[in-house]
């Protein structure tokens, strides 16, 4: 079982992230990741992040551990940055890798799902040199639904 | 005789900075009533969750010096 769960403070480069991970994966038929990063648009300048030590990474670490569980996998990479981030910049990367796409598409979807909703972050984007927050979406909360 | 006081996401920008130390008190309970009453209004609303030293608490918790007690409103991560 190849993979990890990080927490970075500085930008990373999500194809280099996903190279290495997958060169440790001969045996993986298929691998699905997904790149979250800042949408560029209503004004947004740039997007912050903050999440709480304690907390944040051990609860990613245990997400990754449910999901490894609930698929078979031969690997699962999770990474989330944390600070100020500027439109285009990544966000979050996951990538599940499995001997059939099936089990790698489901994990990543799943572990995404969880991280919108469950994660210990907090969202703020500065506009026009404002900071605001950014409220939870109902429908990353409906999204956990589907895996009830 | 004190404990930290943590301020996640917009509760920060009501407490006026991330932390603050305030005198040991025994119970959440009192740490609330002691804020300014604007920040304890916030901070008692359903939607807060609590962890003291790291772990989740329901409702109430005993409190001993040096603990870290972080507030915690909805998250917005991803």
């Amino acid at each position: 079982m190849s993979g990890d769960a990080l927490l970075l403070t500085e930008p990373f480069d999500p194809a280099e992230a996903l190279r290495r991970f997958t060169v440790d994966l001969p045996q993986a038929g298929g691998i699905v990741s997904f790149l979250g990063q800042v949408r560029e648009g209503g004004g947004v300048e740039a997007l912050e992040l903050s999440h709480y030590a304690p907390l944040t990474l051990p609860a990613m670490q245990e997400l990754a551990g449910r999901v490894r569980e609930r698929w078979s996998l031969d690997g699962l990479l999770v990474i989330h940055r944390s600070g100020v981030m500027v439109p285009g910049e990544p966000i979050v990367l996951v990538a599940a890798a499995a001997r059939h796409r099936r089990d790698a598409f489901a994990a990543a979807d799943y572990a995404m799902d969880h991280l919108k909703s469950e994660s210990w972050f907090w969202k703020r984007e500065k506009v026009a040199g404002e900071w605001r927050w950014i409220e939870p979406r109902t429908q990353d909360i409906e999204d956990l639904a589907r895996w009830a | 005789m004190a404990l930290t006081l943590v301020f996640l996401g917009r509760l920060e920008d009501l407490a006026g900075a991330g932390s603050r130390e305030v005198a040991l008190v025994p119970s959440l309970a009192a740490v609330i009533a002691g804020l300014e009453p604007e920040l304890a209004e916030a901070l008692r609303g359903p939607r807060i969750r609590y962890a003291v030293n790291g772990t989740l608490v329901q409702g109430e918790a005993p409190l001993a010096d040096g603990d870290e007690i972080a507030f915690l409103p909805p998250v917005s991560g991803g």
